[in-house]
């Protein structure tokens, strides 16, 4: 059979997890990170990656509101979803992203960035005209007190929503690496450390991505790129990722060194089908160069454009690293058989529903809804609001 | 034997009425069924299956089993002396249409070995799925409620037998069912009776009349990956420590 090395049980032979798959716990990773990033300054009092704070919320949310549409389009009956909020198994861990999703999505992100632009929406509820005075009147959800009492309440509340926020965004991500890891079925997935690489490597991405957002955004803007903030969030990436590749290595040489039944199998898969994607980008590539070059910046003394060079290049490979992570995860834990005598192969469909254009435009729409968001919601506005307090 | 015409006359329509009940396939009605009474498994006996792929066939016409997908299937082992570990495993459409002829190996021997879902007691499909779309009934049948199943695959993953797959056309997750229309109405699996050889017997373990609770203390009798702990009740007579 065409793409099918040793023996697979038959009904093993095509993938049941497609590229959209790979997709969402990516998504959900970048949400997960990039709102860690934001509560660096409001909990953790990081002041200095204020001016990436609000930017980190709204890419948050723009990949949140993304995140379920990969597992609708992958879903056999999309229109029985509704049933995990109706009817969820008590004993299943996917039937718990219904509530986590809407939890974090309401709760937590939503309630926050609404808590942190209430003055900023009351104020142009009142200074906008037509459609868009409308759209900001109802966002204000009736709520037009701005007095600084009412400010000083927002603040609080905001800080014990981010509070909640930060155990919620662990339990986000980390849930998608459990529905992984509880598989006792497949070796290559099922270890208690999953979640946790899951939530190391979604921080590290999620990091990355508001960077290289804030880079891209402030540069387009004509402004200038505050580098304090920047080599901040350079050295919490770098910290975090060093974290990331030490479980992530800890799995493999366990793994490695007690070379149970599976391993001969695994270890061939990683030698031949994923040595391009696990070897080669994941960890050569999109690990240690990112790793070396950050561990540079962090020891000798560059130049402005070459630290934004070494953290453009850095962020991108990242991005790509852990992107090449839950593809080696998902479609990985999915080449080989349950019976460890062979081996599969992905094929990727082009243009259909689970296909490579439905995961690019999947990729591309939190985009759409970060710019609209960023349109709505202007993070700098805050930043000229508060300029000279920035000073103190 | 005599046959009067009034014996003719008596026995004419009843042979009708049997003759089109076996055509039809429709089994007896047992509206006297209970669930809690029975515990149904399978017995495969593994020196008796030739390979002849008749359970395959049979399970594919009953259930309606998609092209490339099955319920159940054989696998042929060959295994060597020299690497007891490794052996050489086929199944060409699922063993469907038997297997090639093999060559005698004085280093090895060649044996079949019929799969089907295990129909565990502990099963980790139903564990894993979303929605409770897939059960297991008071008799220890694991079912697919094909009107409420997602189609999310997590089952299918869940599975560490290769038990399950998404059905190409129904878009729900599907598998044996032990032909649970057939068992409740007191027939057997459609693999079991088109078994040649007896290879393949479906047990209750919830009846003491069943052979299987002798055949159980008299053999040696095992299941597929007991590693897994998930009860599973497809109980291997001869299973060769090389099956996966």
């Amino acid at each position: 059979m065409s793409g099918v090395e040793g023996y697979m049980y038959p009904n093993e032979i095509t993938l049941f997890w497609s590229v959209l798959i790979v997709l969402y716990p990516y998504i959900t990773g970048l949400v997960a990170g990039a709102f860690i990033l934001a509560s660096l300054e409001r909990i953790f009092r990081v002041e200095a990656v204020k001016p990436t704070y609000r930017l980190a919320l709204l890419t948050a949310l723009a990949f949140l509101l993304d995140a379920p549409l990969p597992l609708q389009l992958h879903l056999g009956h999309p229109e029985r979803s509704p049933e995990m909020y109706f009817t969820p198994h008590s004993t299943s861990a996917m039937a718990m992203f219904g509530y986590v999703y809407l939890w974090y999505l309401m709760a937590v992100l939503v309630f926050e960035i609404w808590l942190d632009y209430r003055r900023d929406i009351v104020l142009k509820s009142q200074q906008t005209r037509g459609l868009l005075r409308l759209v900001y009147k109802i966002m204000t959800l009736g709520s037009t007190n701005i007095s600084e009492r009412a400010l000083a309440i927002d603040e609080k509340a905001g800080w014990i929503v981010t509070l909640i926020g930060i155990p919620s965004a662990f339990l986000l991500h980390g849930y998608v690496g459990f529905i992984f890891g509880s598989i006792k079925a497949n070796p290559w997935w099922s270890s208690p450390l999953m979640p946790v690489v899951f939530i190391f490597s979604a921080m590290v991405s999620g990091i990355a991505g508001v960077m290289l957002l804030y880079m891209a955004l402030t540069k387009m803007r004509g402004q200038t790129i505050d580098m304090r903030c920047v080599d901040t969030i350079a050295m919490y990436m770098f910290y975090i990722f060093i974290i990331d590749f030490s479980l992530e290595m800890l799995d493999l040489v366990h793994r490695i060194y007690e070379a149970d039944e599976s391993f001969r199998s695994l270890n061939f898969m990683v030698h031949t089908k994923l040595f391009f994607s696990q070897i080669v980008v994941q960890i050569l590539l999109g690990t240690l160069l990112p790793l070396i070059l950050l561990f540079l910046t962090q020891v000798v003394k560059m130049s402005e454009k070459a630290r934004k060079r070494i953290y453009t290049f850095s962020g991108i490979m990242i991005l790509i690293s852990v992107f090449a992570m839950r593809w080696n995860v998902v479609i990985g834990g999915q080449l080989f058989s349950k019976s460890f005598l062979g081996y599969t192969t992905y094929k990727m469909t082009l243009a259909t529903r689970e296909g490579l254009l439905a995961a690019i435009a999947l990729t591309i729409l939190p985009f759409l809804f970060l710019w609209v968001l960023l349109k709505l919601l202007p993070p700098w506005d805050h930043e000229k609001a508060h300029a000279p307090a920035a000073g103190d | 034997m005599n046959i009067s015409r009034r014996h003719l006359l008596i026995l004419l329509p009843t042979a009708a009425v049997a003759w089109k009940s076996v055509l039809a396939g429709t089994p007896e009605e047992s509206p006297n069924y209970k669930m809690t009474e029975h515990w149904w498994g399978m017995l495969i006996d593994i020196p008796k299956c030739i390979g002849c792929g008749n359970c395959v066939r049979a399970c594919a016409t009953e259930n309606n089993v998609p092209e490339g997908h099955f319920r159940t299937w054989v696998e042929q082992y060959h295994v060597t002396d020299w690497n007891l570990t490794n052996p050489e495993v086929i199944s060409p459409d699922g063993g469907k249409e038997g297997f090639p002829a093999v060559k005698e190996d004085p280093n090895g021997k060649y044996f079949f070995v019929p799969k089907l879902c295990n129909h565990c007691a502990d099963s980790p499909c139903t564990q894993v799925c979303p929605v409770g779309a897939t059960f297991i009934t008071p008799d220890g049948v694991v079912l697919v409620d094909p009107k409420y199943c997602l189609g999310c695959a997590y089952c299918v993953q869940a599975c560490p037998y290769g038990c399950r797959y998404i059905h190409p056309e129904k878009r729900v997750a599907d598998k044996c069912t032990l032909c649970y229309h057939r068992i409740t109405k007191g027939l057997t699996t459609a693999c079991c009776e088109n078994c040649p050889t007896g290879a393949r017997q479906l047990v209750d373990l919830k009846n003491p009349n069943d052979p299987i609770h002798e055949f159980l203390r008299t053999h040696s009798v095992q299941i597929l990956k007991p590693q897994m702990a998930t009860g599973a009740k497809v109980f291997y007579n001869g299973l060769d420590g090389s099956v996966r």
